[in-house]
């Protein structure tokens, strides 16, 4: 029982904490002014690629300019 | 050497499921170890024949064989699944049909499992295992990881469905809902599952593009989740290594907390995060423009991820559940309204200036059709996870309704629409065998849909006020009978609605058949393609 009222106090407090601060976190990066460009690169990627697979290198690094 | 230690592996469990075959308690498990001697001597054999032969890798195509093989698979276990479906809901209507010959076998009790199984795991697991291999390869732009790994997957995956289903006409389960196959199907499924999961990273971790697009974000969750899910609320004891009865760990509300906790989020991360997979892919690449917002889809993915883990206790309304836990699940319920809608409104506009293609497209109508039935039945969901409507609507018809416009509108629509979108591209077609065939499909299962859902919505809500009411004096005024009486007619409706949606699905096989043997081949590309 001590153990279980230990746990349930850890939940309710720093778990709790966490993962709304991870929550939020993640809320904050996909609004991040500086991601949008990534984003829209991500959003296009899926007309990429479509009958093989890229070639060594290639897309990789055009797709970070 | 690899090779060896294979041949040698299966060749121990030839042997010992031959030794278990022979000491089996139970006729299901005997069987069930038959079969599985039965085709470790068949890889064994083809094993053989593979040895030492070189085993030239391309790396300038996708692995495409496992996912054709996906298609057919998914379009198979989806007819028997419908079947079975329209099979017991005609039971529910004239219990004459279980017949007295197969009692024990074919009466609703045995197939109903049958039926949910196959739908969810062998319709939507194939679908979800051929989607995410399809999809993880192209957005990664690399061939699958892990060679004939992802063979080993479709093929343990599919043994595992077989013995299953097998299992249950013969009485094999450990009585969970969703989780009826017992110990050893569990242990199997599991090694099957991780091999999944290597595949599916190991693609990941290869890939040449920057970023993961979010298909494979809610693809990946619904791997980790779905094991982390099938672990704990499989752990049990067998009674025998030669039975197939096996004892839970867990017991009384623990164990029902367990099982709703794997169950809700069988619906979660199954149902919804690996179609949402499908969803953010397929949806995009029919209408030929990028999802509406990449944005939404991040918050979408997380916000889903963080509430759906905590919704499972609104299963277990006013039982012996602690009430803050079923509290705790009905408020998480209700918030999780608001990425699900967040999800359906990112699929539905990106559309937008594209609408046009609804008139033209019948793939496409399919494909947004499943997403507003998405966004109808995760309205319906929170809804009937509030304490005072669950009152109501618990252990009634109404739930089946509720799962069913979920599962045919959402999950089946937007698989026919995958399916039919891969099909031409996998065989190398020009197009589908017709188009107008697609119509028909389409409006079968639309209309069956609103046939089922209708008449569940009336007789859910009718057995739930019928079973409540009480004369001036107190007394129950309604025995359940009554209300079996009174629901025949929306049993019919329903199982007729049903039979609509198998008949689609019918001539949706039919028309992929055409497709594959008689459309016209894809003109050659005609595009450079750089020298390797």
């Amino acid at each position: 029982m001590e153990q279980f009222e230990t746990m349930q106090q850890f939940a309710l407090s720093w778990a709790l904490v966490f993962l709304t601060a991870v929550f939020v976190a993640a809320v904050v990066w996909a609004f991040w002014p500086g991601n949008r460009k990534a984003q829209d690169e991500a959003a296009k990627s899926i007309f990429r690629n479509e009958d093989r697979p890229a070639r060594d290198g290639s897309t990789f690094k055009e797709a970070w300019k | 050497m690899w090779d060896y230690v294979k041949l040698i592996a299966l060749g121990m469990v030839a042997l010992c499921s031959a030794i278990i075959a022979n000491y089996a308690r139970d006729f299901g498990y005997e069987l069930h170890a038959i079969l599985v001697t039965g085709v470790a001597a068949v890889v064994f054999i083809w094993q053989l024949r593979q040895m030492e032969q070189p085993k030239p890798v391309p790396t300038n195509e996708y692995m495409d064989g496992v996912i054709r093989a996906g298609v057919i698979a998914t379009a198979f276990w989806g007819v028997v699944g419908f079947l079975a479906g329209v099979f017991i809901a005609s039971q529910l209507a004239f219990p004459a049909l279980n017949f007295q010959w197969a009692e024990g076998y074919m009466n609703f009790g045995r197939l109903r499992p049958l039926h949910t199984s196959a739908v969810i795991f062998a319709f939507g697991g194939n679908a979800l295992i051929a989607t995410s291999f399809y999809v993880v390869q192209r957005t990664s732009a690399v061939r699958l990881w892990g060679g004939n790994a992802a063979w080993f997957v479709f093929w343990g995956y599919n043994l595992f469905i077989v013995l299953a289903a097998s299992g249950y006409v013969l009485g094999i389960t450990q009585a969970k809902e969703y989780a009826e196959p017992e110990w050893y199907m569990d242990l199997w499924l599991t090694i099957v599952w991780l091999v999944y999961l290597a595949v599916f990273l190991g693609t990941i971790l290869r890939r040449k593009e920057p970023h993961i697009y979010v298909a494979n974000w809610f693809y990946l969750s619904f791997i980790v989740t779905i094991a982390m899910l099938h672990v704990f609320n499989n752990l049990s004891l067998p009674v025998s290594i030669f039975g197939s009865k096996s004892v839970q760990v867990f017991s009384g509300v623990q164990d029902a907390m367990v099982q709703w906790w794997y169950g809700h989020n069988a619906v979660g991360f199954f149902l919804t995060a690996g179609f949402l997979g499908m969803m953010y892919y397929f949806v995009p690449k029919q209408a030929e423009r990028p999802v509406y917002s990449y944005k939404l889809s991040i918050i979408h993915f997380w916000a889903l991820i963080f509430l759906y883990i905590w919704a499972g206790p609104h299963h277990l309304h006013y039982t012996a559940l602690p009430d803050w836990a079923s509290t705790l699940g009905m408020v998480f319920s209700i918030m999780l309204w608001m990425p699900s809608w967040g999800g359906m409104i990112n699929g539905l506009m990106t559309l937008s200036g594209a609408w046009d293609k609804l008139r033209t497209d019948p793939i496409m109508r399919m494909m947004v059709v499943s997403v507003g039935f998405y966004g109808m039945s995760t309205f319906e969901g929170p809804m009937m996870s509030i304490k005072t409507v669950n009152s109501l609507s618990h252990y009634t018809d109404w739930t089946i309704g509720h799962v069913h416009s979920g599962a045919l509108g959402w999950n089946g629509m937007i698989t026919f629409g995958a399916l039919y979108f891969l099909t031409p591209r996998l065989w190398n077609r020009e197009r589908l065998y017709s188009s107008r065939l697609v119509s028909w499909h389409f409006w079968l299962a639309t209309i069956g849909i609103v046939l089922y859902a209708a008449s569940m919505w009336v007789s859910g809500i009718m057995e739930g006020l019928m079973w409540r009411e009480v004369d001036a004096q107190g007394y129950l005024v309604n025995s359940f009978a009554d209300t079996v009486v009174a629901r025949h007619p929306m049993l019919l409706a329903r199982a007729i609605g049903g039979g609509m949606y198998l008949t689609g699905a019918l001539i949706m096989v039919y028309n992929l058949w055409k497709t594959v043997t008689s459309a016209p081949e894809r003109a050659p590309d005609t595009a450079a393609v750089p020298a390797e």
